[in-house]
Formats: structure tokens, sequence, C-alpha cells
């Protein structure tokens, strides 16, 4: 202010004409004596406002945590009974664990609230025996009730549960589910005794273990969701069943979790606190990731695809196969796609090698079934072989030679780079060995979902991520009623197929029935066109960071993340 | 009394602006409930429908928004279902604000003098350098100024964190990089305001009667060459107290611009409505409030 000795009214005065308010005279300059310090008090004004928020809204956190990890989007949802999104389920299994949890490092089902169970030779009754050592976070103990209250929970139709369908194995559980019934007693699971669960399962279900190590089964607070309704995740103290305890949740930036020092098995949780930063921009990811403020990016959407092929060469690169398969819906409804043989002619047509190498370059590999490698006990069938011969033959059979009369295929996408890639090499393969002219129809994301439910397209991109270890979790999509069939494709054989597969107790007969089926899905009837399989990418630094283990499912339990001491700067 | 007036026409047209709102997210194809993963089963799909009185008919949910509305009640997300909208705004507009605040601070410290400076050096080499300077600056978008201010003090000189909003010194690229835009603006409108102002006579008769350099550029011709930067500040506070989609996902600032854009892709209803709301009374607000400032800096201005 040193430059402005006379801006202020007291000695500015002196250098006006006149202070005469209603001035005519246009040589006069207006009245200028009020505005000054009305400026100068607005300036600081604005300075206050923004200091003030400043403070609040840049909280001292707690400074850096111990492990800080790349996890995904901003998460949807914290409760086990809403979450779908991959990365949002790691959290939530971080919070709340089910009577069963996930190895850390091989992701098998392991004893995790109930420490052993029995299952009956026809695999329609499972007894669980609880832990008696087992308390919330907040020190109330965990009883069988609690697990009733919490799949129950699920099953409500007022709690509109996403996943609730993981319950339908469980008796009665979809017909509780639609309403349809409305006594809780009817639903095949039962307290025997405070620490004793009983289920009682519609059809033997072989993965059903699997399935209670999922997020949805997890086991959750009656009282404050009771108390707080909806936004019961927000409430403090937060009582949770698993290995961490929620610190705070700061919408578009970090989930940080503390260790739950009440936890059962409290002794092998390594560190103490864990940030989980939520990401949309994949440039972003990096830079933390680069510039050392996050030590794990293990979401592979997140690292910027221009540089995966530099990236992919460092040593703190993890490159694993998982459950995750990029694929082609058909329209079966839609003529001349109704046709087995057209879908074959598509098929054959797709040079899934050239897809995996010029554009998706990641590690992917080339998918002609569409249950990925690697399940235990289960060989996927060998599918279709890329052969433009036998594509062009096929749609001569169907009656379009060289793609005569062929009406133009529309293909449904959505926004990612990639996909446009992927969409134009298939519309040029397409083109050229079967003469179909092909239409891309780019969707945001939401046009797209609705699209494809509502089955108003040719061929579409799609994507499925397993939920549990077990084919099941790939093949069920194609059955008849299933919501994420999309295709119109219903077959009584198939369905007849499956559930005589998940009603098959030995295994090598289930493992063949199954097989059997997904032959019908890549090979003869074809509704979808396999084309790769995804590759997990994880990175961290070995030196510096212990405990995250790749496997099949792509988890990855927090308990056992830890930076390590030994090693650090070697 | 006209601002009493001025009020209460706010709010028939908040009334509209919701009313347009809620209908037109609800033409947009697709719904919040369209996923990459259906649920298992239609029973799933409708308990989630008669959850968000999406099965009701639309007088009946905006009825039903309205009633929550007269509350201050902006009703649940349907993206975020642990958090009500209300939750939301409270956790990213204070961030926003903050940083829009700042960087409404910066392109004021920094366009002020840039276009005081320019007008007065006229036709010199310094104010070519000075216009040069605010045109890059309004010329570049913030899509390239971000990333670039990342690159050279996050990156390679490691003298600024790069993203997140820990601490008063991650607040400095993204002020900076969401604030040189307007920075250009208000130079080249301070630059424009000026050269119109030093051409009154009234500069002249202060020159004239002997007065420095300086008193008559300061005292004289700057509080009127101000106003069209007054008038500019409206808008200009709109524009970033609400947050900005680009410095939010680049810096990734926990504010609620990155909501205003992904809560219509997810057609998330409640969240769109509430923000559109939200924004249309902010403005409305800072519109009077520049009308009430232009009062007191110019008497001329007169309200009935």
């Amino acid at each position: 202010m040193d430059g402005f000795p006379n801006a202020f009214p007291f000695t500015g005065k002196a250098f006006c004409f006149s202070d005469s308010k209603n001035s005519k005279n246009e040589i006069q300059p207006p009245r200028r004596g009020a505005a000054w310090p009305s400026r100068w008090w607005l300036l600081f004004l604005l300075l206050a406002l923004t200091a003030a928020p400043f403070l609040t809204s840049c909280r001292p956190n707690g400074g850096r945590a111990d492990v800080v990890i790349i996890n995904g989007g901003e998460p949807e949802s914290l409760d086990p009974a809403i979450v779908t999104v991959q990365a949002d389920l790691r959290l939530v299994r971080g919070l709340f664990e089910g009577l069963v949890r996930l190895n850390a490092r091989t992701a098998e089902p392991e004893p995790g609230l109930a420490y052993r169970w029995e299952i009956t030779p026809d695999g329609l009754k499972y007894t669980f025996h609880l832990r008696s050592n087992l308390v919330w976070s907040t020190g109330e103990s965990i009883t069988s009730a609690d697990v009733l209250y919490s799949w129950l929970r699920v099953l409500e139709p007022r709690t509109a549960a996403d996943y609730a369908g993981q319950l339908y194995f469980v008796r009665n559980g979809r017909e509780f589910n639609s309403g349809k019934i409305k006594d809780r007693d009817a639903v095949g699971i039962h307290a025997e005794d405070p620490l004793t669960v009983t289920v009682d399962l519609a059809a033997p279900t072989p993965f059903f273990l699997a399935l209670c190590t999922f997020p949805t089964l997890a086991v959750v607070p009656r009282k404050a969701i009771e108390a707080h309704g909806d936004r019961w995740i927000l409430s403090r103290p937060l009582p949770v069943s698993g290995p961490y305890t929620l610190d705070f949740w700061r919408l578009q930036d970090r989930v940080r979790m503390r260790k739950n020092p009440l936890y059962w098995d409290a002794a092998s949780t390594r560190s103490e606190v864990v940030d989980f930063l939520a990401m949309d921009s994949a440039n972003t990811a990096l830079n933390l990731y680069e510039s050392k403020q996050a030590d794990v990016l293990w979401d592979k959407n997140l690292v910027p695809t221009e540089v995966l092929d530099i990236l992919r060469q460092r040593p703190d690169c993890h490159q694993f196969s998982y459950l995750g398969a990029f694929f082609l819906r058909i329209n079966v409804t839609r003529p001349p796609f109704d046709r087995p043989l057209v879908r074959r002619a598509l098929a054959l047509a797709v040079d899934r090698h050239r897809i995996v190498e010029r554009i998706t370059r990641g590690g992917e590999q080339p998918a002609f079934h569409f249950t990925p490698d690697g399940i235990p006990g289960y060989q996927p069938p060998d599918g279709l072989a890329h052969d433009p011969a036998g594509a062009r033959r096929a749609l001569e059979q169907a009656g379009f030679p060289g793609g005569r009369d062929f009406p133009t295929l529309d293909y449904l996408l959505t926004n990612p780079r990639v996909e446009q890639q992927i969409a134009v090499e298939l519309q040029a393969m397409w083109q050229t060995e079967l003469g179909i002219r092909v239409e891309l129809h780019q969707n945001e994301m939401k046009v797209y979902q609705s699209a494809q439910t509502a089955l108003d397209y040719d061929v579409s991109r799609s994507s499925w991520i397993g939920d549990y270890n077990d084919p099941n979790t790939f093949l069920e999509l194609f059955t008849s009623e299933n919501g994420n069939n999309r295709t119109g494709w219903k077959n009584a054989r198939y369905d007849r197929l499956m559930s005589e597969a998940n009603r098959q107790l030995d295994r090598t007969r289930r493992a063949s029935l199954l097989r059997e089926a997904e032959k019908m899905l890549v090979e003869e009837e074809l509704p979808i066109i396999p084309v790769y399989f995804y590759a997990g990418l994880n990175f961290f630094d070995e030196n510096k960071i212990e405990g995250v283990y790749t496997n099949i499912v792509d988890e990855h339990p927090v308990q056992a993340i830890a930076k390590r001491t030994d090693g650090a700067g070697r | 009394m006209y601002y009493l007036k001025r009020i209460l026409f706010m709010i028939p047209l908040l009334l509209v602006i919701s009313f347009l709102a809620f209908m037109l997210v609800r033409l947009a194809p697709g719904g919040p409930f369209d996923k990459d993963r259906q649920p298992a089963s239609p029973e799933i799909k409708r308990n989630l429908e008669a959850k968000y009185h999406l099965n009701e008919p639309r007088w009946k949910q905006y009825a039903r928004y309205l009633a929550g509305l007269v509350r201050g009640d902006f009703g649940p997300s349907m993206k975020y279902r642990d958090h009500t909208v209300n939750d939301i705004i409270a956790q990213g507009l204070p961030v926003s604000m903050t940083l829009g605040l700042l960087a409404f601070c910066f392109a004021n410290a920094v366009g002020l003098p840039l276009g005081f400076y320019t007008a007065v050096r006229r036709g010199r080499w310094q104010e070519w350098l000075g216009s040069f300077i605010a045109i890059v600056m309004v010329c570049i978008p913030a899509l390239v100024v971000a990333p670039l201010l990342v690159m050279l003090f996050g990156i390679r000189w490691g003298i600024l964190p790069v993203a997140l909003w820990d601490s008063p010194l991650h607040a400095i690229l993204p002020t900076a990089a969401l604030g040189i835009f307007f920075s250009g603006r208000v130079a080249r409108l301070m630059r424009e305001g000026m050269l119109t102002t030093l051409k009154e006579p009234f500069v002249m008769a202060a020159r004239a009667k002997g007065l420095s350099d300086t008193i008559v550029l300061l005292k004289h011709a700057f509080p009127l060459g101000v106003l069209p930067i007054v008038s500019y500040s409206g808008p200009m506070l709109a524009d970033l107290l609400t947050g900005s989609f680009i410095v939010e996902n680049v810096f990734r600032i926990p504010g609620i611009g990155v909501f205003l854009v992904n809560s219509s892709l997810n057609r998330d209803y409640t969240m769109v409505v509430g923000l559109v709301v939200l924004y249309a009374g902010l403005l409305l607000f800072l519109n009077l409030a520049v009308d009430f400032l232009y009062t007191v800096l110019d008497p001329r201005v007169k309200y009935e």
C-alpha cells in the first residue's frame, strides 16, 4: 500500500476538483471518495473468506499413511450389501469380514469369522462354527444373530442390494428377495446357537465357500444400520468386523483405514494406517506413483496405455493373468444374426493376435473360449481359431457369398480410446474378410449400457470380471434368465447343462458338463465371440513393499501389505 | 426494495430451473441403474427402482423432490449410495470455493497490474510484450497448462506436489492452473478499461491541473478503468467457485466440479438436479452482488 499514499479518502479529498454529488460538469471526475475504503474492505473480506474454508478443507490428516495404494475410481459405496465394483470390493474386504475369508497369498477360501464348518454329503447343508472371541471394533461381541441379520438384510427388497443374487443359492433366497415370501424363517439360514449358523442351499453349490468370502455376505453391524439408515457407513464410531477400521473417507480423494486391534487375527495385520487413493485420471495416478507419493498402483486402467510398453519392462511392474475377459455379444434376436452360421463367420474372421499385439499391448492373451485359463480342475474347450477362409465359407453357406446383401452391421461401443481402436480393427477385419459393412456406434457409458440391455445393437463390445474362482461365474451369464445375458440367446440345453453341473458333486463330472456347455457357447452357437483375456498389472517396488501377491482373482487382502523394513534402500 | 424484489424473483426462477433439470436428465437415455453388470434378476432392478421411487409417475417424483428441496434436502445420491447429495456438496463445495477464491485473487493479482501497465506503456515495447503475455494466458486452456505445470514444478524440479489436497503447498499449482486464463482476461479488460478512461476529458483536466502522473493514473483513472472487471467478476467468480472439472481432475482435488460432470454421465438424477439448482442459485446471487457493487463504485448507477 506504500505506492498509494493518496488512495485514502481523507488525503485524497485534497486533490479533487469538487466533491459535489450531482456535478454535471464533464471535466470533473466522478466522486470516488467512498469507493476506495469499500474496495479495500472487500479485498480483506475476500482474503478472510479464502483463508477460512482453506483451513477446514485442507485439514491436517495425520501425515502420510504407512502404505498408500492407488486403488481405482471413487468408491460408489463401502456398504457390503451395495458394492459391485472390484476396486470398491477390495476396500470393503478390509473393513468387513464374512464367515470365510480369502487367503492373502492365494486368495483361496480360508476360515474367517467361522473357524470350521461341516458340509453334509449331499452338499445341501452347511454348518458354520463361529470363533468364540469375535468382537466388533467397538467391543460388542459378534454372534450368529449378526450373520443372520447381515444375510437377510442383503435379501430384504428394501435394501435394494445389487448383488442379492449371490444369496440366491440359499434356499428361498430369491423368493424372499422378490417379495414372494415374507417369512424370514423360510429362508435357509438359521442360528442354532450364538456361535453356530446353518445354511440350507437350494441346490448343492460347489463354489458356495468361495461365495462366502464375497463382501456381499460379510457381517455388518445391525445397531449402526438401524440407527443411521442408508448413511450408516458415515456414522462414528463405525463398528467393523474386518482387519481395518474406517478412519475417514474424503470423496474424490481417499479412504483411510486404521488397524482394528480387536480383529480376531489382529496379530497378522501388518500395517497400522493404509490410504486408498481414488483416481479418475491415469496420468495423475502415474504422477503420484512416480513421485513416490503412492507405494502401490494396482488398477491397470490407471496406467496410461501410451507408456505401457515402457513401464512393462520395469522391475516394479508385476504382471499376472486373472479372471477377466473382453468379448463381443451378438444380438441373436436380429436377423441375420439369429443364424449360428453368420455368427460363426464373424467369429472365424476375428484375428485376436493382431488385437492383443497391436492395440492392447498390455500382455493380454488372445481368447478363443470364454472362461479364462487357470481355474483349478477345469479345462476350457479350444474354441474356434482364426480362419478367414472358413469364415468366408460359413457366410456363403448362410446365403451371403462375399457379403452380398448382408445388412450393415451396427457395432456398439463406448468411449475409451482402446475400445475405439479395437472397433476400427474389427471393422476392417469383417470388411476385408467377409465384405460386411460395419457401422460404429460410439456412445457414452450409460447409453451404451442401456442399449445393450434393450438389445439395441447387432454386435456389442463386452467385458466380464469373475467374482469367484469357478467357471460358473462366467458361464451362468448366458443361462436364459440371467440379467447379464443381454444377447437374447436362450437355449434349453445350455440351461439344463448348467443346472445339472451345479447339482453335480463329482468334480470331474461337473467339469465335463461345464465344458460341454462352454463348447456350445464358443464353438457351436456363438452368441458371443471371446476376444482376449485381460492381464493384471500391479506396480510396486519389491524392495520397499511386501505382501502384495498376484493371484487369479486379482485380490490382495490389505492386512498382508506392509512397507519392508529390512531391505529398504537396497 | 429493489433488491428484495430481485431476491423474490429468484424463487420462481429456481423452481423453473429445477423442474427443467429434473425432467431433462430423465429424458436422457439410460438410467442410474444401467450398469455394465446388470443385477442377476429383474427383481433386483425393481427393488432398486422402488427404493428411489423411479417406478412412480414423473409428476409424483418431482413433487416428492420439491418437498425435500423446500426443507433444503437434495435427496440421496443414486450413484454414491452411502451419501446424500447434501453430504457430497458439504464436502466438495468448500474445497472448490477455496480453490476458486484463491484463483480469483491470483487472477486479479496478476491481471490488474499487467493490464494497467500495458495501458500506461501504450505504444512502447512493454505494451507489446504485456499484451502478448495476456493473449497467451487467454489462449492456452487449463487442459494444457495444468499438465505443463505438473511436469515442470512437480516432476522435473520436484519442488511442488503433483496432486492431492493436503497442505497449503498443494494449492499452489492448481491455483495457478485455474487462474492463468482469468489473469489474461482480467489483464485485457483492465487494459481496455484504462485506455478508454485515459481518453476521458477529466483525465486531461487532471493532468492540465498539474497533478503527477501517478496520481492521475491511480487515483483518477484506475477506479473507472476497473469497472469492466467488476462486472466480469460476477461470472468469473461463479465460474471459479463452482470448481473446474479439468483442474480438479488433473490435481485430484476433492471438489465439486468433478461431480457436476460425472453426475450427468452417471445419470445420478438427484445429484444433477441438486448441483444445477445450487449453481443457478450461486450465479443469481453473484449477479445481484455485482449489481450492488456497481452502485458503490460508480455513483452514476442507481436502481429504482
